[in-house]
């Protein structure tokens, strides 16, 4: 018997699943996290998941997990000490960036900047030039460079990264730079631009590569000491770790291209999300993932998420292919406040973090935040709890928001729910960015919600984007270990290769994508997944000769070869027609070729939930009285672990469990499934 | 005659109570429908000058036209003043002639476009947006002729035309338009991409007001207008003394060897009215140094200033328009008389900034900003390649220094202007035959201060076809200035390499400049000017500046600070040195101009290497100026 396991360290608790392959039997288990050092949570929930299931844990054969470490690397600043190479005339290239102002007109007044993550004073230049296509102007100057080097040397430089001009054409004299800068800095690792991401635009090259290079020590070590540790109770194990793309990764590619993993985090959540909505057949999906600080949202189209070729996390926009994941600056903490001068209510960008946090959590957070307007308002039940969440201070959260009502002239009730409002058109902009503003109507999408305070929220913005019905999922993290669990190994290669449709030819394209098809195979073959069980797809990222824009689109080789390169530009044409109302009669133009290949994906059956009748009366708490619609109302609070598949709940309730609250709304319902999602939809409909 | 708007099912809104969440809630809701038109038209556009360069601004307006989301006011009010006809449902207006829209446009590369949103027969709301076209015909390429005498020398002008009617396209006036155009593949595509953000636009509006109602969608607006006349109100009241505060700059020249050009404002308050008075400022240009500065726009430019360090989240409308009253005299250099050239308008129109920022921080020098990169200067490069004979086309804006500013340093070989990026290197270099053989900031070009100014930004241009440059550019002869103590920037220059080893200094603003194949021209623009007392920066942050190579050790002197080129202080030597200078200095200035205009142009060809102008010859067909 084999077995894979799923694995997602969240802030509070870690959550593992365990998946029998050949029965596709699962066993969960919830451990609390151990932040000081993760993989003593991941060892303690690998014993109770095992111990549970009567497993061995030498019967795992492969773990599948999501991680943080890339994304709070940069977030922290704690990355390594990076030194750059650029060609002579670009040493500020990251100083100068796109030269952008955020802000809007007179925006610079208030707009310090950050410094770049490789800093200038670790920056030196090749005396060297490739031109745009390719050729040598003029050689790389080795012994000026040896010298440049020699002045990094003692400097405590950890990687170095190499971002020449036009090396997206012709990587070698970024190959000569890393053989030079071998022999001078012996044990630096170094990182090419051209390997990292071979794509034009030499600020977005460089930051992608400078990034890869700071985000790496922290998680080859996180990795290599995961993988040690597991290979001591699972001898022979296979890890691999979650892209934010949504695929797999071995630990060996992880560790090498960790900028890839910067959305590996949220990437698991859409990844479990989509998984766990195909099981109640649901696959055009929003996916609103409400946390602390943040909202992290996305959409989902035939079971497939939205791809983009950029990944941003703090200040940093890298090009890394990430499941098109928007996200807004307001979460549970998010901080209202009404500025003086001209009495708006506001909410955010400031947030309370986890220290001092929400007033409620009485940790010496006086400010009003979200979550304590959802306090106020008895969403979240400050008298009643299940084990293991946190202990809540009404009286705080009321004093706090009491500030609000104040200022705006309001009652107190009045103030929080429009604390409440404010969040929730915050976060109905986010979801209309990922739908309406790319042509998607929403109406014609489930909305599926988790994060700590996603199901809170979840029911009123169904009501706002009229996406019905609004699915639940049981415990949100949970979910994410489904998506490490359920998703396949996946490797892409691309290249770029401008060229007018009028100036190349299928024939010409297609023995590209052959190649890429190739190397992308390759790494799959190495980690012992043999052809039969690989598949390969084909995307072409394309423009109207002229523009900037780039869209991504999908097609079979095969196609390609027969009917020519209309196969891609008519596709190109509807789609531009799509999104912007028009098509143009302009020659198209090919910008990146790109083949993928996956593994097979792995046969899992959902848990399901014991079955009931319609009355949920069963898991009935205590009725409880909370603001919603203008006034008050009385709510019945469920337990969420006592409910039944087939039940029906009435709004207004609470449903709770131990990390997640949901709210159904007055005039909706929540009909319990077989899987134990709760699905919100309108009383009427 | 003005305007007539015809509505199928004319009916009032009526003004309804909302309470301040539902405000709120549109507020954000039309935000994020200007955002989008950005989004689209970027997506969407050819151009490189408003696909990466970002060169257009869009506008959501109420029925009667006042800007309610958007960045330089409503030109609206003046249009319909001015247009003689209907304005229907299923209209799109294109005007492109600033003499025709009272300035909402300040030359005509920029094309602007005017919707009428109607909901049920009634107007509801009107979406608009301009961007700048590379080129629109005219004598030179990129149609911004510093040397025009009359505007029908700067490429086709469009009077305000329906190019919409009742939803249908008026091919024949858009293909009548393109004829005139270089590259009007460009111009069409861009074109349309204008037409897909405002329609945007519109089904935003359409969708808000059906999910509030119509009244409280039109309350809401009038609402959001008078929240921001009650701030800008208290503001006004807060900041603007009674008393006269007087500042002028200048434009250097106006590329016929003539300047500086003044422009001189006043500023006071009676009541709780504010009162720009441009009263002082030079007469009209000879040449296309004019800008028709719109008085609303200046507005809305005073506003943002006011407001940006109190509630930077405000969505800023045009609200509090009535209290704010802006003179500017006729026949002057901000407002030119027909049929004046204005195409090169860019330099006055940058130094506006630095007017308003000099103007309202000499009385509050907490909030007040050095002089900054206040242009946007341009390149344009075109020609024949030899090869085949296909015409290349480049327009290109360059950027500079942030100058230092109260919360900090300001960025170096950054945009002052909204949403600018620049252009990557690599994508030039593909579709453009150019190399760019150096992209950095200067050492030493920011204006030493407590919060140093951003740096100047130096591009090499390396040519690779023979063909004809054209460069707008300014502050070659005043100094980017700076305050409270703060030392100015340094000012732009341009030199151009050629292949036989000889170096030519260029004028900041001309045409035509032959080019061959090989040569290459550094395109040094200005650095900012330094905010506060340069010997009050701590030391470890000028040191870091060294290390970085941002400031020489040569520099880091001039903020009293003696290190080595790894940025390492000696403490000892800097606090003899940091004494010493401030006994010999004495008292900082408010304001470091570095020099009267009379001192510079003294100095001019010594520092500089080009002959001083000479004094303006205005134009004056038309009888003396104001």
């Amino acid at each position: 018997m084999s077995f894979r396991l799923g694995v997602d360290v969240g802030g509070t608790f870690t959550d593992l699943l365990l998946v029998n392959e050949q029965s596709g039997e699962m066993y969960t288990a919830k451990v609390p996290s151990t932040p000081e050092d993760s993989s003593i949570g991941v060892s303690n929930g690998i014993d109770r998941v095992c111990g549970d299931a009567d497993v061995d844990p030498g019967d795992i054969t492969h773990v599948m997990h999501g991680t943080t470490v890339a994304t709070n690397t940069i977030l922290t600043g704690t990355g390594a000490k990076v030194g750059l190479v650029t060609t002579k005339g670009y040493r500020q290239v990251l100083q100068i960036a796109r030269s952008f102002v955020p802000g809007g007109l007179g925006g610079w007044v208030i707009y310090n900047k950050s410094l770049p993550i490789a800093p200038l004073a670790l920056t030196i230049e090749a005396d060297e030039r490739v031109g745009a296509d390719g050729s040598v102007v003029h050689e790389l100057n080795v012994e000026s460079l040896e010298a440049e080097l020699q002045k990094l040397a003692g400097k405590g430089v950890e990687a170095l990264t190499v971002s020449l001009i036009n090396s997206f054409a012709n990587p070698a004299h970024e190959q000569q730079v890393r053989e030079v800068a071998e022999g001078v800095l012996p044990g630096v690792p170094v990182s090419l631009s051209s390997e990292v991401v071979p794509e034009m635009q030499e600020y977005e090259r460089t930051i992608t590569t400078v990034a890869n290079s700071y985000v790496r020590p922290k998680v080859a070590t996180y990795v290599r000491n995961l993988e040690q540790q597991l290979n001591d109770t699972m001898s022979g194990v296979q890890l691999h770790v979650l892209r934010s793309d949504g695929g797999l990764a071995s630990a060996d590619a992880a560790e090498a291209v960790p900028v890839n993993l910067l959305m590996s985090g949220p990437a698991g959540g859409v990844s479990g999300a989509i998984w766990i909505a195909s099981q109640a057949d649901h696959n055009n999906l929003l996916t609103f993932d409400m946390g602390g600080t943040s909202t992290d949202v996305a959409l989902v189209q035939d079971g497939q998420a939205q791809l983009r070729r950029e990944t941003t996390v703090g200040d940093v926009t890298v090009r890394a292919s990430s499941v098109d994941v928007r996200t807004v600056g307001a979460g549970g903490g998010s901080i209202a406040h009404v500025p003086e001068l001209t009495g708006a209510l506001r909410v955010g960008p400031q947030s309370a973090g986890a220290d001092p946090g929400p007033a409620a959590y009485a940790k010496g957070g006086e400010e009003p935040t979200v979550t304590d307007a959802n306090v106020v308002l008895g969403y979240l039940p400050a008298e009643v709890r299940l084990g293991g969440d946190m202990k809540l201070d009404r009286g705080a959260a009321e004093a706090a928001v009491q500030k609000i009502a104040d200022a705006l002239g309001l009652s107190l009730m009045e103030a929080a729910s429009g604390i409440v409002s404010l969040v929730n058109e915050n976060m109905y902009g986010a979801l209309r960015l990922v739908s309406v503003e790319q042509g998607h109507d929403p109406r014609e999408f489930a909305l599926i919600a988790f994060g700590g305070a996603g199901p809170l929220h979840a029911n009123a913005l169904g009501r706002l984007m009229s996406s019905w019905p609004v699915i639940i999922p049981p415990g949100p993290g949970v979910l994410c270990a489904y998506g490490d669990a359920t998703t396949r190994v996946r490797n892409e290669a691309s290249r770029t290769f401008i060229r007018r449709f009028g100036r190349t030819n299928a024939e010409e394209a297609a023995d590209i994508f052959a190649d890429l098809a190739e190397q992308a195979s390759q790494a799959l073959d190495e980690e012992g997944i043999p052809r039969s069980d690989q598949t390969l797809s084909y995307q072409a990222d394309i423009r109207y000769h002229g523009q900037g824009l780039l869209l991504t689109v999908d097609f079979e080789l095969d196609d390609l070869r027969q009917q020519g390169l209309d196969v891609i530009g008519d596709r190109f044409d509807q789609m531009h027609e799509q999104l912007f109302t028009f098509a143009l009669p302009e020659d198209k133009e090919l910008v990146n070729l790109r083949a993928v290949s996956e593994g097979k994906p792995t046969v899992v059956r959902a848990l399901r939930v014991a079955e009931g009748d319609a009355s949920p009366a069963a898991a009935e708490m205590v009725s409880h009285e909370i603001y919603v619609d203008g006034g008050m109302q009385q709510a019945m609070l469920y337990d969420r672990s006592k409910l039944k598949a087939g039940n029906v709940i009435t709004g207004p309730a609470i449903v709770l469990e131990m990390d997640s609250t949901t709210l159904i709304l007055p005039a909706h319902e929540g009909q319990v499934d077989e899987y134990g999602n709760i699905l919100i939809t309108p009383s009427n409909s | 005659m003005p305007a007539q708007i015809i509505e199928s099912r004319p009916r009032p809104y009526n003004r309804v109570e909302l309470d301040p969440i539902t405000l709120d809630i549109i507020e954000n809701a039309m935000l994020n429908a200007r955002w989008e038109m950005d989004a689209v038209l970027f997506r969407t556009a050819m151009s490189p000058g408003i696909r990466e360069q970002h060169d257009e601004f869009p506008m959501i307006a109420n029925l009667e036209g006042k800007m309610v989301v958007g960045q330089f006011g409503s030109f609206i009010h003046g249009f319909k003043e001015a247009y003689d006809g209907t304005i229907e449902e299923g209209d799109m207006f294109l005007t492109t002639d600033p003499y025709a829209c009272n300035g909402a446009v300040s030359h005509a590369n920029d094309w602007l476009l005017l919707r009428p949103i109607y909901k049920d027969g009634r107007l509801i709301a009107y979406a608009s947006m301009f961007g700048h076209m590379t080129d629109i015909g005219g004598k030179v390429p990129g149609s911004l002729p510093t040397d025009a005498r009359q505007i029908f020398e700067e490429g086709i002008r469009v009077p305000p035309v329906k190019i919409y009617k009742n939803d249908e396209l008026q091919e024949d006036v858009l293909r009548l338009i393109l004829h005139n155009c270089r590259l009007p593949h460009w111009n069409r595509s861009d074109f349309n991409a204008i037409v897909a953000a405002i329609r945007t636009a519109e089904k935003r509006v359409l969708e808000m007001a059906e999910r509030f109602g119509d009244d409280v969608y039109y309350s809401a607006l009038e609402e959001l207008l008078d929240r921001n006349k009650r701030a800008m109100g208290t503001l006004i009241n807060m900041t603007i003394p009674e008393t006269k505060q007087y500042f002028e700059d200048y434009i250097c020249d106006d590329g016929l060897g003539m300047g500086p050009y003044r422009i001189k404002c006043a500023m006071w308050r009676e009541g709780e009215k504010v009162i720009f008075d441009f009263e002082g400022t030079d007469p009209q240009s000879i040449s296309s140094v004019n800008f028709y500065l719109n008085e609303e726009m200046f507005k809305m430019f005073a506003g943002v200033y006011m407001i940006m360090v109190f509630d930077p989240q405000i969505m800023f409308n045009d609200g509090f328009y009535d209290l704010m009253e802006v003179r500017i005299p006729e026949g002057t250099l901000l407002k030119p008389r027909f049929p004046a050239a204005l195409s090169c308008r860019t330099h006055a129109l940058g130094r506006i900034f630095d007017i308003l920022g000099g103007l309202l921080g000499q009385g509050n020098p907490d909030f007040l900003c050095a002089a900054g990169f206040s242009d946007s200067p341009h390149f344009m490069y075109s020609g024949y390649r030899r090869a085949d004979g296909e015409w290349y086309q480049l327009y290109q804006i360059g950027f500079g220094g942030i100058p230092g500013k109260p919360f900090g340093d300001g960025p170096d070989g950054h945009s002052l202007w909204p949403s600018f990026t620049n252009v990557p290197n690599e994508f030039l270099e593909s579709y453009f035959p150019l190399r760019i053989d150096v992209y950095e900031t200067l050492t030493d070009s920011g204006g030493p201060g407590q919060h140093r100014g951003g740096n100047a930004l130096r591009v090499g241009y390396r040519f690779l076809e023979p063909g004809e440059i054209s460069i707008h550019d300014d502050r070659w002869l005043t100094y980017p200035w700076g305050v409270n103590g703060g030392l100015p920037g340094q000012r732009s220059r341009k030199i151009l390499h050629r292949t036989d080893g000889s170096e030519e200094l260029l004028q900041s603003k001309c045409d035509r400049i032959k080019v061959e194949p090989g040569d290459l021209l550094y395109f040094d623009t200005w650095g900012g000017g330094g905010w506060g007392d340069p010997l009050k920066r701590p030391a470890e942050q000028v040191g870091f500046d060294v290390a970085a190579g941002l400031v020489s050790v040569n520099g880091a002197r001039r903020y009293g600070v003696v290190c080595n080129e790894d940025g390492e202080v000696d403490e000892s030597a800097t606090e003899k040195l940091r004494a010493d200078m401030a006994t010999e200095r004495g008292d900082t200035l408010l304001f470091d101009f570095g020099g009267t205009t009379e001192e510079l142009k003294a100095r001019c060809e010594e520092e500089t290497g080009l002959p001083a102008p000479a004094a303006p010859e205005f134009q004056n067909w038309f009888g003396s100026a104001a």
